[in-house]
């Protein structure tokens, strides 16, 4: 344990990977010693007696290695790796204020806080910013419920945005804020209570030839019952009175039902046409400019046609002859293989989204490694949860952990297609196909070794503009004999299809 | 200011957390000054929470005098 001493949380990713990779070393974890994440590595049998009496301000390192000595050796190096210079010392050019305040007085005509403080802090700088009268980017999570129906109200009050808690991903004027990938800047604006989905609308859309004038996060439990929808509701008007936006997208979880009223007289009162994907809702008929759709894809194809006035409906597959010979030819080639679907994501609400696809097409998912029944066996997991991050990076940041997985697919009788998101943009992963194409390859000679094979389904999130380019990660992909499809919900159709093909004729009607 | 405003103007950012975040906004061409952020009152969540309490009186103070 470190006493009193603060690294943001990437730099401690940085670290903790660096630790990972050493020879003998199991897992490493390295935290600010407040209550949840102490709670967490007791939970993962990673919190030694030294740690115990950890303060928040305190730096909790634990290593799980093979032996002591490596342990303490793991320990040494990381300790050496956090005292090094950081970068902001480094870079003597600059003075770096110590407060927002101080910031504020170097940069009086700023307009947007971009807070990503720890959760247990973030309220109160994000309060003083808006008591500042700057917009703020809230990238934290772990932000108490009751500060964040403070911070909105007063955020609202005050005629300013407050982009989460818990906002990954935002486009303000063409520039993206967090997670983000690189899309033009167009008249399609979005208010999406997730940061994937966001991203995904966006790829869609660029895709389409169309681009972004707003991205507006307001973090996931705005349309919870104690929130309100305060800033989905607001984010509708502010989009509604901005020039740049033609067509208004909104990308949310079911809203809870006492939120449902305001919603709807927020969406009735919007003067453009609004895309609502609700994912989980089922999709309503349209009503005057509103319009509903349940996937991401469908959300981007509905708003890119309502900004030429065309009239939109979604097809489950968008090249089903296409998709009808790429199925004929992989069952060709597919042995005998397991009977159940593994999902293995970084996205939430990729995973969410792909679960809402399948349960109709091949019965009930489980969202757990344990919690399916025995009737049974496909299961999509969320990588990017909470459970499944304790010590590790995000694993848009930090493939290793699902590449474990996959290639752990390989061994387990019952999987037969594993079906994966890859996401690109700033802030993910500089070669995300890669350690995934690496993993199928050990995945399917495991399997082979079983006398067993398995396929592999996959959709991108990412744009040619992206710094890991879409173009060259999708070839990767398909090189190593991954099946790309265009979107998540397409990938997730078809991943149904190779398990079930008695389910082709609602999907495939029609196509030649 | 209002929403609007923040969509028309250049962007400028005080960003506080994550440095990856402000390196990328500068990459793009974004005005953003990085605060070398620690946690208040040495990370004691108690003082924290009175810290801001008083953060809502000095505003209160603040708003009145200027009434």
């Amino acid at each position: 344990m470190l006493p009193a001493f603060y690294r943001d949380s990437v730099e401690l990713m940085r670290v903790a990977a660096e630790i990972r990779r050493r020879e003998g070393v199991r897992e490493a974890a390295l935290f600010m010693g407040t209550p949840a994440n102490l709670a967490l590595l007791a939970e993962v049998d990673l919190l030694g007696d030294g740690a115990r009496g950890a303060r928040p301000e305190d730096l909790v390192l634990a290593v799980a290695a093979e032996s002591g000595e490596v342990a303490d050796a793991a320990l040494a190096t990381a300790q050496a790796l956090l005292l090094a210079p950081r970068r902001v010392e480094r870079d003597s050019r600059r003075a770096r204020p110590r407060s927002l305040d101080s910031a504020i007085r170097a940069l009086p005509d700023a307009n947007l806080a971009a807070i990503s403080v720890p959760g247990a802090f973030a309220a109160r700088e994000a309060m003083r910013a808006l008591r500042r009268n700057l917009h703020v980017f809230l990238f934290s999570d772990n932000v108490p419920l009751a500060e964040e129906v403070a911070l909105k109200r007063e955020a609202r009050r005050r005629g300013l945005l407050c982009m989460g808690p818990d906002c990954g991903t935002a486009y303000v004027g063409g520039v993206g804020l967090g997670f983000a990938n690189v899309v033009d800047r167009g008249r399609i604006g979005c208010v999406a209570a997730s940061g994937t989905g966001l991203q995904a609308v966006a790829c869609h859309l660029a895709a389409l030839g169309e681009g972004i004038s707003q991205g507006i996060g307001v973090g996931g439990r705005d349309l919870s019952a104690e929130v309100g929808a305060e800033m989905t509701t607001f984010a509708l008007e502010v989009l509604a009175a901005d020039p740049a936006t033609e067509v208004i997208v909104l990308v949310s979880k079911p809203p809870h039902p006492a939120v449902v009223p305001r919603l709807e007289t927020a969406l009735a009162a919007t003067e453009k046409p609004v895309v609502v994907c609700a994912l989980g809702l089922a999709a309503r008929p349209a009503r005057g400019r509103v319009q509903w759709v349940s996937t991401l894809v469908d959300a981007a194809g509905a708003a890119a046609a309502a900004t030429e006035g065309r009239p939109w409906t979604g097809r489950p597959l968008s090249d089903p002859s296409g998709v009808r010979q790429r199925l004929g030819r992989l069952r060709g080639a597919l042995g005998p293989h397991g009977p159940g679907l593994l999902g293995l994501f970084t996205g939430g609400t990729l995973a969410h989204e792909a679960r809402l696809v399948l349960e109709p097409l091949i019965g009930a998912v489980g969202d757990t490694d344990e919690g399916c029944s025995a009737s049974t066996s496909h299961r999509v997991l969320d990588l990017g949860a909470d459970t499944y991050t304790v010590g590790r990076p995000h694993p848009m940041i930090d493939p290793a952990g699902r590449a474990e997985r996959i290639a752990a697919a390989g061994d387990a009788a019952e999987t037969g297609v594993v079906l994966l998101d890859v996401v690109l943009g700033k802030g993910a992963h500089v070669d995300p196909a890669g350690p995934v194409i690496a993993a199928v390859a050990a995945a399917r000679h495991r399997a082979a070794s079983r006398g067993r094979s398995l396929a592999v389904v996959a959709s991108v999130v990412g744009t040619a503009r992206d710094p890991q380019g879409l173009e060259g990660q999708i070839v990767k992909l398909e090189s190593a004999g991954v099946e790309v499809l265009p979107s998540n919900a397409e990938a997730a159709r078809f991943a149904a299809l190779l398990l079930r093909p008695e389910r082709a004729a609602s999907l495939l009607d029609g196509a030649p | 200011m209002t929403s609007p405003d923040l969509f028309a103007g250049p962007l400028r950012v005080v960003n506080l957390g994550l440095e990856l975040f402000a390196e990328t906004l500068e990459a793009d061409g974004v005005t953003v000054i990085h605060v070398d952020w620690r946690p208040p009152a040495g990370g004691d969540l108690r003082l924290v929470a009175l810290l801001a309490a008083l953060d809502d009186e000095a505003d209160v103070a603040d708003t009145s005098s200027r009434g």
